[in-house]
């Protein structure tokens, strides 16, 4: 194989890109506006959650509450009930998240028995935020108790209550796990789709032929066609990394050698898919639809981007194992997030790895068969 | 004494049960134009895979401008160009890149593919037109181009897979121009084609039936042998023996 003819058609498939304001669009901007979505339009953090709240103001213990939470800089008061049930009212008005209700005689059971009732309601037509809300609100009312307690016997009191500590998160932001996530789909995307929709698109102009009846021996025309894939989706890692970090405040704690270590194998085994879509699609648009209907789908459903794995039926879990993103998320959560090194990402590397060798394998062989 | 750059000895070609080529038998003369003609699915295009070396021949023998095509498919390769029945250029691309792309495919340097450019553009009159996109040309000259530039790196046998579909025939004859041109220097000429005004054109020409050769001499030998008064009877009174569906 000389390096000039190589060369020459490595040149060519860059043109193809970059002739095509699509294509570019496609592959740089996507990137930028999937984080931007994520990070701003899909998000279950506690953040500006609005509190109403039903309780005897005249008690001391029931201001003192209410202002703490006014106070916490998640939280903000926004009305007063007089009954529990106008909650409701307020939630289909959209007008509060979440409503606390302080029992009667809230004070006087703190002081004699170091606790006191209070009621949360939730908004549950969104389940995944009214939980959060919840729980946060609970833990800032037993944080208030407990204080309230220790300042009245002045030592604590044997009743206990546990404080929860998210490490590595502790704000609870999404992105935490959205920007391993988006990562993982977006160089899936643009190596496997565009890959394949490359390959496919000159077996149906005819233009493959033209390739292969050159001296171009077919394992480099497909090298070289993989290279621009490679490169652009380098480009793409390195814009998401970047926007996470100083524009979500994603920390990047663990080795970024090691983080792009992990993703060129990913990347690997995305064009390795991409190859094999591109043999068995007769046309562009089955190309398409293969990427996302069986990449995509499945990667977004089962990689744990949206659903955790872990609370699947044993059945899906399994089919979950095989799909590569799932192994190249939970490294970049591993190696970014936790800033492990390289012995406790290694098991998903070895995986991850195992899959891109089988894949290329098989695709390259697959496609060298077809040929004949 | 006569040059032959392609010869074949039984050559076949299964697919399982299905043979598409059967036992065919041929040679080609330098500098010949050689037609090959057959109806849809007459094993035309699988035999023409097979000496343009990307495919393998489940039996029989034979060379391309030398080299045996079981294997030195990467030597045939070299040594041949290739015009496909569907447009051969990328739309994408200009017409001084897509000269660039198989100038370079072909192993070029770079001096030699700029000097190339010019001569082909000059040749072609379509200076004017080198940093159009190819798409954007007129077919007829979109086909002028690509014969061109499947000549890029000066083979011996060019392969021309129904080059002129579609095409009005003032622009057929012209393009045929081109390719009296090509063998006039000594070009050997393998084309396949539908049309049968375009049979005539060559010196020899071989119809396949059913993955066999039926017929194989020059136009006015068969018109004689067959008492047609045009090769397009002659082609249909032989393929009209067809026993295989398309």
């Amino acid at each position: 194989m000389r390096m000039k003819e190589f060369a020459a058609s490595v040149v060519k498939e860059f043109r193809h890109i970059f002739r095509d304001r699509r294509t570019v669009l496609i592959a740089m901007v996507m990137p930028v506006v999937q984080i931007i979505l994520f990070g701003f339009a899909v998000s279950t953090e506690v953040n500006d959650v609005r509190v109403a709240f039903c309780g005897d103001l005249s008690d001391p213990a029931v201001r003192q509450a209410v202002d703490r939470i006014d106070h916490n800089k998640y939280l903000r008061i926004v009305s007063r009930l007089s009954r529990p049930e106008e909650a409701e009212g307020l939630f289909r008005r959209n007008l509060a998240d979440v409503a606390i209700c302080f029992d009667r005689e809230y004070g006087s059971r703190i002081v004699s028995s170091g606790h006191a009732g209070a009621r949360i309601i939730g908004d549950g037509s969104d389940p995944n935020t009214a939980q959060m809300i919840a729980s946060y609100l609970k833990g800032v009312i037993q944080a208030e108790q407990a204080d309230v307690a220790v300042e009245l016997a002045g030592e604590m009191t044997p009743s206990m209550t546990p404080v929860v500590q998210l490490m590595y998160n502790p704000a609870m932001k999404s992105s935490y796990n959205f920007v391993p996530g988006v990562m993982g789909l977006i160089l899936m995307l643009i190596c496997s789709m565009m890959t394949s929709v490359s390959i496919v698109r000159e077996k149906e102009t005819g233009t493959l032929e033209l390739l292969l009846v050159s001296p171009v021996k077919p394992l480099w025309i497909i090298v070289s066609k993989m290279i621009p894939y490679l490169v652009l989706s380098a480009v793409n890692f390195a814009s998401i990394l970047l926007l996470s970090h100083y524009v979500m405040e994603v920390p990047v704690n663990g080795s970024i050698l090691l983080l792009c270590a992990a993703a060129f194998i990913f990347v690997a085994t995305s064009l390795a898919l991409g190859l094999l879509i591109s043999v068995i699609s007769p046309n562009q648009r089955t190309a398409l639809l293969i990427c996302g209907m069986g990449l995509t789908m499945p990667t977004m459903i089962f990689s744990g981007i949206i659903f955790p794995c872990e609370s699947m039926p044993a059945v899906l879990q399994w089919f979950s194992d095989i799909i590569p993103a799932k192994w190249f998320i939970i490294i970049v959560k591993k190696v970014m997030i936790q800033g492990d090194g390289l012995a406790s990402a290694a098991e998903e590397l070895v995986i991850l790895t195992v899959m891109a060798v089988i894949l290329l394998a098989v695709s390259i062989r697959s496609f060298r068969t077809r040929l004949q | 004494m006569e040059e032959n750059v392609i010869e074949v000895m039984n050559l076949t070609k299964k697919f399982g049960d299905f043979t598409a080529v059967d036992h065919i038998s041929f040679m080609v003369r330098k500098g010949e134009i050689f037609g090959f003609l057959g109806a849809n699915g007459a094993g035309k295009t699988t035999a023409m895979r097979i000496l343009c070396g990307l495919s393998r021949p489940t039996e029989g023998q034979g060379t391309v401008a030398g080299y045996d095509i079981t294997t030195e498919q990467e030597k045939i390769k070299r040594s041949i160009g290739y015009m496909s029945q569907k447009f051969s250029l990328y739309p994408d691309l200009t017409v001084s890149e897509n000269i660039r792309l198989f100038g370079g495919i072909y192993g070029l340097g770079d001096r030699r593919i700029r000097e190339k450019t010019d001569t082909m553009l000059e040749m072609l009159g379509m200076q004017s037109v080198r940093d159009q996109f190819a798409g954007a040309l007129p077919l007829g000259w979109k086909q002028k181009l690509a014969f061109s530039i499947a000549m890029v790196h000066d083979p011996g046998i060019i392969f021309l897979d129904e080059p002129t579909g579609g095409v009005d025939p003032e622009t057929r004859r012209r393009f045929w121009e081109m390719i009296y041109e090509a063998a006039g220097r000594g070009v050997t000429v393998f084309v396949t084609t539908h049309y049968m005004d375009e049979a005539e054109y060559c010196d020899r020409v071989s119809v396949m039936v059913d993955g066999r050769i039926a017929a194989l001499d020059s136009p006015d030998i068969l018109k004689t042998e067959y008492q047609a008064r045009n090769m397009d009877e002659v082609f249909r009174i032989i393929a009209g023996r067809t026993g295989r569906e398309e």
